[in-house]
């Protein structure tokens, strides 16, 4: 029985005597995570929008006509790359090296715009070609879809810049290597979904 | 060129936006002006702004948020019963010819407000506020995984909050049902600002709600007191961990879809319309895959107050712990599978159909075992039928009724024939009211001496339960009545006059509930002004068996002055049984978050927004969007966000307890 046992240890121990710290930021990690997943939910419902819009043309372009895949290839590239250079910034924080760690990020960054970049360009020869958000369904949520993956995008970039000036101030400190770790998994996760993005959208666009 | 400049200011607010020609809003506008002013010269008179600046705005104190949004869940719970009584006035009235004294154009209005207040500003507020309070007590922690994010949290849900009571003065509220379904809700049935409220509220509130979703699951998993294992969680923590992983795989879906709609009205696309390949049934299906989780979000916690309830004034231990939790875990999972049960007109055909009509059906057998569970809970107990457990057992009885008209509604053919009839309304009200709003009271009674030293006066309590609990029966079966005799929902005037009874009988119920609301007020009232008399010094007035229970009432900002350690289930009866003495030495500081206003702020500026993009004011949208970026960074630039309570202050607080408990032999 236990409750013999409980009378029979007369020490019982109720409460830890020391400060019982949770370690500051313990949870952020975990917490961090759950966001991604929230964002991935969003993503999700963007790809079934797409899934069951993507074909309604209404008359207008299909994928065939609008998609130059050469170009989303060396976009992918892009961001695979970058997700590359970010692993690189967290290889260098690891070891305490702050100038290579921001000049990794720089490169990082430099890849981002890149994409952007050449994302928007072909968002605009669309838009010039008549293929606008409100052309058709499937232009409606290929726009949304996209869109919301570069807008995801330009936030890790302004986010970098942030966390730049606050590594250059107060150096590779804990705070800042945890701010550092967070926007790697937010980087690599849009890697991810861009996988997806390339994949279901344009390659499986062009097929259909 | 003034003409264009007014435009660029104020985009289509114009003074005809005023509802000056509707009477009644008039007259409300001037009651809740009046009221507010009043409000805010007794603050400035009593010299209080400061002091609720400092000790409840900025405040990162998970018991004052968790008692700030029960407060907020009151006020809206007036203004949405108030929405609810006009309508059965209205419903009663309008027979024989008579038009009512409500127009449709305000009518819709108030079927829409109604449903959309009560449940994102009243049921998740008190329920959001009940779990901010209680779970980190429960564990044995000091506050969740981020303070400040839970003010933010906060302040988002009164932001979107604000927004809607905005809509009800400047401009309109949508007309289009809470959920407003397109096409209905898109520019062309509804060019005007109502569903843009409606929208931007829900988005404002909804990040609040998703990220305080996030704290409370990390706050859960990773801020238990050593010894608390996952099968030893107080089964409300159990359940709150349920609703808040609920909250973070269902809101994103609102937020993606209510997104769509806003680009769909703002930008022109076609995910919803009728034309250009766009599908509204799509809308149909993506909000239900957040609107069905969405109701188990409200339950599941109060499901857990009942499990605490009952056990408590049961004075055993919980019957079938093991069996609850995986209730709940099996709820949990089956409240996704069963989203189409709420359109089965759709035409989805027979397979369907038949698929989320048996997964429906599925559902009641784990409630059905959490029912058993209480009843065995209470079975051979020493039963004291204090307020809680009065609300518990008017539950019971009455959520069975409304578990058993949700069974009958999942049957597809019968659902043919009941869909969006009263017996719907009277289906899903039986089990809100009759669920969540009752727990909530339960709840409030059960855990209103551990947030303020004093219980609640009883006989006030008493006043109010049977009013409500009578007055929800009165208001709601005619309507079961007449949902069977095939009255559709949101009817203005009727013509058969047959019908009028119910309706006035349903009117009768609705007094008797704003009597019990009447009473509910005059029971705080007379509570806060006979404290001394009610009050509890113990910091355990029920003989309860959670860890809440074992620090003082009020509990002090660090809630225990040392981290319990966790031997059994219902922590606090063994640590009593086992002879535990309270440490009156030894005390360490206490490393404690820091106060911020900085939510207030990010509030304010995501409310502009929104009121900005719901009058096409660009200039106003833009500006506080680029405030608000940059408040966001600001606020990562500061790195000293914590302090320590010095050990001397702990062992002052610990000693007035002390000598508290002393005297009380």
């Amino acid at each position: 029985m236990a409750s013999t046992a409980i009378t029979a240890d007369t020490a019982a121990v109720f409460h830890l005597e020391e400060e019982h710290a949770h370690a500051e930021g313990g949870s952020t990690m975990l917490g961090f995570w759950l966001y991604l997943m929230s964002d991935c939910l969003i993503f999700a419902m963007l790809f079934a929008a797409f899934g069951v819009l993507g074909g309604n043309y209404a008359a207008g372009p299909a994928p065939k006509d609008l998609f130059d895949l050469g170009l989303v290839a060396v976009n992918t590239t892009m961001l695979l790359l970058s997700s590359i250079t970010y692993g690189f910034a967290m290889l260098t924080m690891d070891k305490g090296r702050v100038g290579a760690t921001q000049g990794w990020l720089a490169v990082t960054m430099l890849f981002g715009l890149a994409f952007l970049s050449i994302e928007l360009s072909e968002f605009a020869h669309m838009i010039h070609e008549g293929a606008t958000p409100q052309r058709s369904a499937f232009l409606s949520s290929f726009f949304t879809l996209v869109g919301t993956h570069g807008l995801h995008v330009t936030f890790g970039i302004v986010w970098m810049v942030t966390l730049m000036v606050q590594v250059a101030r107060h150096g590779l400190i804990e705070a800042n290597r945890r701010r550092l770790m967070c926007l790697s998994m937010f980087w690599h996760f849009l890697d991810v979904v861009w996988i997806g993005v390339f994949t279901f959208v344009y390659l499986m666009g062009t097929l259909r | 060129m003034p003409e264009t400049l007014t435009k660029f200011i104020f985009g289509r607010l114009t003074l005809e936006s005023l509802p000056l020609h509707e009477p009644i809003v008039v007259g409300t506008f001037i009651v809740v002006a009046l009221g507010g002013l009043a409000v805010l010269a007794a603050i400035t008179y009593f010299k209080l702004w400061g002091y609720l600046w400092r000790e409840w705005f900025t405040s990162v104190d998970h018991k004052k948020i968790g008692v700030m949004y029960m407060a907020l869940g009151l006020v809206m719970l007036l203004r949405g019963f108030s929405d609810a009584i006009m309508m059965r006035l209205q419903q009663a009235i309008a027979f024989n010819g008579s038009e009512g004294y409500l127009n449709a154009h305000h009518y819709d209005q108030i079927f829409t407000a109604h449903g959309v207040i009560m449940i994102f500003f009243v049921a998740m507020p008190f329920v959001t506020g009940l779990m901010n309070f209680v779970v980190p007590l429960q564990i044995g922690a000091r506050d969740v995984s981020f303070p400040f994010l839970n003010n933010f949290s906060f302040w988002m849900t009164v932001g979107g909050a604000i927004l809607v009571m905005a809509s009800l003065f400047v401009g309109e509220f949508a007309r289009t049902g809470w959920l407003a379904y397109p096409p209905l809700s898109g520019i062309n049935y509804s060019p005007d600002v109502g569903v843009d409220y409606y929208i931007w509220a829900l988005q404002v509130a909804g990040v609040g709600t998703t990220l305080s979703g996030i704290n409370l699951i990390c706050t859960i998993i990773k801020m238990r007191a050593p010894g608390m294992t996952m099968m030893r969680m107080p089964v409300f923590t159990w359940t709150s961990l349920c609703t808040n992983i609920l909250i973070v795989a269902s809101f994103p879906v609102l937020t993606a879809v209510l997104t769509l709609l806003a680009l769909d009205r703002y930008v022109g696309t076609n995910f919803f319309t009728n034309d250009f390949g766009g599908n509204p049934m799509m809308y149909v299906n993506l909000i239900w895959i957040w609107g069905h989780p969405e109701v188990y979000i409200l339950i599941l916690p109060l499901f857990g107050v009942f499990s605490e309830v009952t056990s408590t004034f049961s004075g055993k231990r919980l019957f079938g712990y093991t069996s609850m939790v995986y209730a709940t875990v099996v709820i949990t999972i089956l409240s996704y599978l069963v989203w189409l049960h709420h359109f089965f007109t759709m035409g989805s055909g027979a397979s369907v159909n038949s698929f989320f009509g048996i997964t429906t059906m599925i559902i009641s057998i784990p409630t059905g075992a959490k029912m058993f569970n209480w009843l065995f809970t209470m079975y051979r107990g020493r039963i004291r039928f204090e307020l809680p457990m009065m609300w518990t057992v008017a539950f019971m009885l009455t959520f069975v009724v409304g578990g058993m008209t949700g069974v009958l509604l999942a049957v597809p053919p019968a659902d043919f024939v009941l869909h969006n009839s009263l017996f719907l309304i009277a289906h899903f009200h039986n089990v809100i009211i009759g669920g969540v709003l009752f727990g909530l009271f339960a709840g409030i009674a059960y855990w209103w001496p551990k947030a303020f030293g004093f219980r609640l006066d009883p006989f006030w309590g008493k006043v109010s339960f049977w009013c409500w609990v009578l007055g929800f029966w009165f208001a709601f079966m005619p309507l079961y009545i007449l949902g069977l005799m095939g009255v559709t929902r949101r009817m203005r005037v009727f013509d058969d006059p047959s019908l009028q009874i119910w309706f006035v009988i349903a009117a009768f119920g609705a007094v008797l509930i704003a009597a019990g609301i009447a009473a509910f007020l005059v029971q705080i009232f007379v509570s806060i002004r006979r404290r001394e008399a009610l009050a509890d010094h113990t910091g355990d007035p029920w003989d309860g068996r959670t860890l809440e229970w074992s620090t003082s009432s009020p509990p002090p900002a660090y809630n225990f002055a040392f981290t319990p350690i966790i031997r059994d289930n219902d922590a606090w009866w063994d640590m009593k049984k086992a002879g535990y003495r309270r440490p009156l030495s030894g005390f360490k500081p206490i490393h404690m978050p820091k106060n911020t206003g900085t939510g207030v702020i990010l509030a304010v500026f995501s409310v502009a927004l929104g009121f900005g993009l719901i009058w096409y004011m660009w200039w106003l949208a833009a500006l506080s969007f680029v405030c608000l970026i940059a408040t966001a960074i600001g606020h990562t630039f500061n790195y000293h966000r914590d302090f320590d309570i010095p050990a001397a202050e702990v062992a002052q607080t610990e000693e007035a307890r002390t000598t508290l408990l002393a005297a009380q032999g």
